[in-house]
């Protein structure tokens, strides 16, 4: 195939500077796959956590002390609402990326997965605070 | 026509994306709160929760370690494979540039975590 260079036309090409603003689809769409920022810096704050902690209480007790700044406060309430507006989108998104799922021969519904899968996020989620609060309390 | 009969590498960047994806859905909103707002401020959750010994030894534990390893690899590997199509949807195209960025960041941090969790494991 000749490349449409070299036969000189020049074909209208849409612009496509800034599609994501066109529209509100579009918009939610790349809102929801900023959400991935925050993943990686809170993973970030995981990590220097898990170097300090090898590096003995002290490091450890810094990294604790650091987390008390209210610009640290400020960073982990943002990256909560984000963090939770991925849930939110994961789960509704789920039922076009998962392959068909047949109950009884019927294909369950958009609507049963991503409630379900809402009510996971929710039931881990409070295990997960149960969990912390038994093992430690 | 040659056939390229290299196997694609894609299942396996999607597959740790669509891991790290369900995990952070399912306990990434509850681990910020802990970690980053509940204990820091005193809230809900008493004030040594996450003291040095009961951090260690909850790194120490096997089902703990492995907690920590996949938290932490697992997010990193999710964020920098969405944010490597996200760039490409911007019309960014930086090829191997973006390749270090978002595979060989989270590579090399799950190198470090391995690094931590070992040597908390035997020290």
């Amino acid at each position: 195939m000749t490349s449409p260079v070299s036969s000189g036309r020049r074909p209208y090409m849409r612009p496509m500077q800034g599609w994501w603003r066109r529209n509100t689809f579009y918009l939610e769409y790349m809102i929801h796959e900023a959400t991935a920022l925050f993943v990686a810096a809170y993973a970030l704050v995981l990590l220097v956590g898990l170097v300090r902690l090898s590096q003995g209480q002290a490091a450890w007790d810094g990294w604790l002390q650091a987390l008390r700044s209210p610009l640290s406060i400020v960073f982990h309430v943002i990256t909560l609402v984000a963090i939770s507006y991925h849930t939110w989108t994961w789960f509704n998104i789920m039922p076009r990326t998962l392959p068909p799922i047949l109950l009884k021969g019927k294909r369950l519904s958009e609507a049963a997965i991503t409630h379900s899968g809402l009510a996971a996020a929710v039931i881990v989620s409070l295990i997960l605070l149960g969990l912390v609060w038994s093992l430690w309390a | 026509m040659k056939i390229n009969m290299k196997r694609s590498n894609a299942p396996v960047f999607w597959l740790l994306f669509g891991a790290g994806g369900m995990l952070s859905a399912l306990v990434g909103p509850m681990l910020v709160f802990i970690t980053g707002i509940a204990v820091p401020l005193g809230l809900l959750l008493p004030k040594d929760t996450l003291s040095y010994q009961h951090v260690l030894a909850f790194a120490h534990s096997w089902i703990g370690g492995l907690f920590l390893f996949a938290v932490v690899m697992l997010f990193f590997w999710h964020s920098g494979h969405r944010i490597f199509h996200s760039l490409h949807d911007l019309g960014i195209h930086t090829g191997v540039v973006a390749k270090f960025f978002c595979y060989g960041l989270p590579l090399i941090a799950t190198l470090a975590t391995v690094y931590a969790l070992v040597s908390i494991k035997y020290s």
